[in-house]
C-alpha cells in the first residue's frame, strides 16, 4: 500500500510589515495591567470563540548577556501565562504574558485575534493606542522621577588670594 | 543510617499549628497582606526572587509571609514551587542597554554620558533609626519636573572598550549551559558560573567578594557601572515566528572594572566582572561581579590561592537551599548513628580505664 503524499499545509506567508504591527500590539497588550482590560472585557468576549490552548501558567528562562553585550547565560526563570483562542471565522489569537493571570491572558489572546480582523482599525484606536499612550505616560513619569535624582556636579575653585 | 521511628505525627501536626499561630502574632494587630509585603518590602521580594530563581513578585511575597520573614526559607519555598511549573521556552537575552533606568552610577567617570542617577537609594542616609516611621506617614517623593527626560545612558564600559582599554565581551553563538538541567561539572564554563552565582546566596557572595578586596585573591575592582531599572523580556514562540515582548522585569546590573592583564604580545587591558540579579539588588549584583572576576583567575593565568578564586569551593557552596538543607538535616534523628559512635568511644576508653586501676 502506498501512502498518498499529503501536500504540506500552506504555511502563513510572512509579511514583515504585518509581523511588526502585530509585534507592537502584542507588546502593548503584554504590558497592560489587569484593570486596563476591565472596560474592554465585554467587547472582547462578545464573539464566538474557543480556547485552543486554555490559559496555562509556566515559566520562561530569562537570559542575560555577560557584560551586557557578550555571550548569553541563564539568570533564572520568570512566571509566564499563555493562551491561544480561535474565533468562529478561524482567526487565532495568541498571548504570552509575564506573571500568572489566566483571565488577562485570555483577554490578550482575544484582543490579538480581533486585531487581525476587519475591525482592526477600531481595536487599534479603542484599545491599543490608549494603552500605548498610558504606558508611554507611565514611562515618562518614571523617567522624570529618576531625572530628579541626577547629580549636578559643581567644582569649587580655590582662589589664589 | 536512618531507622523509621513512629509516633511523632500528632506532635508534628501540633507543631505546625503552633508555627502558624506564631507567624500570625498578636491577633489584636492587623494581619499582614501579601500585597503589602510585595509593595512595602520590595528588596526582600527581590532577594527571594533572585535566589529562588523565579521572577514572580506575588509568589515571592507569599513565600516571605509563609516563612514568617525567614528569607532563606522563603527562597526554598519558591524553588520548590518552581519545580512544579513547565518551562515554555527561554527568552532572548535581555538588552540591558535599553533599560528604563531608575538608578545608574559610575564610580569610574564623574561625567559619564547620561549622568549619575541616584534613584531610590540608602546611600548617603545617616543610618539613624527614623522614629517617624513608627507612625503612619505620607511620602510623596521629590518634586518632579513633568517633562524632565533622561539622556541616553550607554554602558560605561563600552566607552573603555571603544578605546581598546578593556577586554571586549564576545558572543560566539554557543548555547548557554543550563545548570538546572545538566549538573555542574568542573571546570565550569563562565555561563554556568554566572547562572550559579545569580541564584547564589547574597551573604556568601558578599563575604567572598569582601575577602577578595582584603587580599585573598586581589583583583583590584572599580564599580564601572551599576544600573537598576526595568527591562522588557522578549520570547520568540515557534508558533508565531517572530519575537514578542511579554512584559518588563526589574533587574540590577553591575559591571566591575578590574586589574589589567597584558603580555609582550598584547598591550595591557582592564578585565571585567559581571553581576546581574532580579529586582533592586545592588549588593548582590556587586558581590556577584567581584566573585565572577575572581573565578576568571585561570582564564587570565593568575595563581589560584584564595577561596574566591576556587570555582569548586564557590559554586558548590553558594546555593543556600542546598547549604541550609545539608546543615538542617543534622536535626533529623541520628539515634542509631550516634549509638554506634557512643559504643566506639566507650570501647576506646575502656583499656585506659582498666590500666589506671
Amino acid at each position: 500500500m502506498t501512502a498518498t503524499p499529503v501536500p504540506p499545509a500552506a504555511g502563513p506567508v510572512r509579511n514583515p510589515e504585518y509581523d511588526r504591527a502585530r509585534q507592537h500590539w502584542i507588546g502593548v497588550l503584554a504590558r497592560a495591567h489587569r484593570d486596563d482590560f476591565d472596560c474592554h472585557e465585554a467587547a472582547l468576549r462578545d464573539t464566538d470563540y474557543q480556547l485552543i490552548r486554555a490559559p496555562e501558567i509556566g515559566m520562561a528562562l530569562v537570559r542575560g548577556r555577560m557584560g551586557g553585550n557578550g555571550a548569553p547565560f541563564n539568570v533564572g526563570e520568570m512566571s509566564v501565562t499563555r493562551c491561544v483562542v480561535r474565533l468562529a471565522d478561524g482567526r487565532t489569537g495568541y498571548s504570552y504574558l509575564a506573571g500568572r493571570d489566566k483571565a488577562r491572558a485570555e483577554l490578550a489572546a482575544l484582543a490579538d485575534a480581533h486585531l487581525q480582523g476587519a475591525q482592526q482599525a477600531r481595536w487599534m484606536s479603542e484599545l491599543i493606542e490608549p494603552l500605548a499612550q498610558a504606558q508611554a505616560d507611565r514611562r515618562a513619569r518614571q523617567e522624570a522621577e529618576t531625572a530628579a535624582t541626577k547629580v549636578e556636579f559643581f567644582t569649587l575653585v580655590r582662589g589664589e588670594h | 543510617m536512618y531507622v523509621a521511628v513512629k509516633g511523632g505525627e500528632r506532635a508534628i501536626d501540633n507543631a505546625h499549628r503552633l508555627l502558624a499561630k506564631k507567624r500570625r502574632g498578636d491577633t489584636a494587630v492587623a494581619e499582614l497582606g501579601v500585597e503589602q509585603i510585595r509593595q512595602q518590602l520590595p528588596l526582600a521580594v527581590a532577594r527571594v526572587m533572585s535566589e529562588g530563581s523565579l521572577y514572580d513578585e506575588q509568589l515571592a511575597a507569599l513565600a516571605i509571609k509563609q516563612a514568617a520573614g525567614d528569607l532563606v526559607e522563603a527562597i526554598f519555598l519558591l524553588r520548590a514551587y518552581r519545580t512544579t511549573l513547565p518551562r515554555f521556552c527561554a527568552s532572548l537575552p535581555i538588552d540591558t542597554s535599553r533599560m528604563l533606568l531608575s538608578r545608574r552610577l559610575s564610580a569610574t567617570f564623574k561625567d559619564v554620558p547620561g549622568g549619575q542617577l541616584l534613584g531610590p537609594t540608602f546611600d548617603y542616609t545617616h543610618r539613624l533609626l527614623d522614629f517617624s516611621l513608627l507612625a503612619e506617614g505620607d511620602y510623596p517623593g521629590p518634586d518632579v519636573h513633568g517633562h524632565a527626560q533622561l539622556e541616553p545612558c550607554p554602558h560605561v564600559l563600552g566607552l573603555l572598550a571603544k578605546e581598546g582599554l578593556i577586554k571586549e565581551e564576545t558572543d560566539l553563538g554557543e548555547a548557554a549551559d543550563d545548570i538546572t538541567r545538566t549538573p555542574l561539572e568542573y571546570p565550569a564554563s563562565r555561563a554556568q558560573r554566572l547562572q550559579a552565582l545569580a541564584r547564589g546566596d547574597e551573604g556568601f557572595l558578599l563575604a567572598l567578594g569582601y575577602s577578595s578586596q582584603r587580599g585573598y585573591g586581589r583583583n583590584h575592582p572599580f564599580a564601572g557601572e551599576i544600573r537598576i531599572g526595568e527591562v522588557d523580556v522578549w520570547l520568540e514562540p515557534e508558533e508565531l515566528g517572530f519575537p514578542i515582548a511579554i512584559g518588563a522585569i526589574e533587574i540590577t546590573e553591575c559591571e566591575m572594572v578590574n586589574q589589567f592583564v597584558g603580555s609582550t604580545a598584547e598591550p595591557a587591558q582592564f578585565t571585567r566582572g559581571y553581576g546581574l540579579a532580579f529586582g533592586h539588588a545592588e549588593r548582590k549584583a556587586m558581590a556577584m561581579a567581584l566573585v565572577d572576576r575572581s573565578l576568571r583567575a585561570e582564564e587570565y593565568g593568575e595563581e589560584i590561592q584564595s577561596p574566591a578564586q576556587q570555582q569548586e569551593f564557590v559554586l558548590a557552596h553558594c546555593d543556600n537551599v542546598e547549604a541550609a538543607g545539608f546543615v538542617s538535616h543534622l536535626k533529623l534523628p541520628h539515634y542509631v548513628d550516634f549509638q554506634s559512635e557512643l559504643e566506639l568511644i566507650r570501647k576506646l576508653r575502656k583499656p585506659s580505664t582498666e590500666q589506671a586501676q
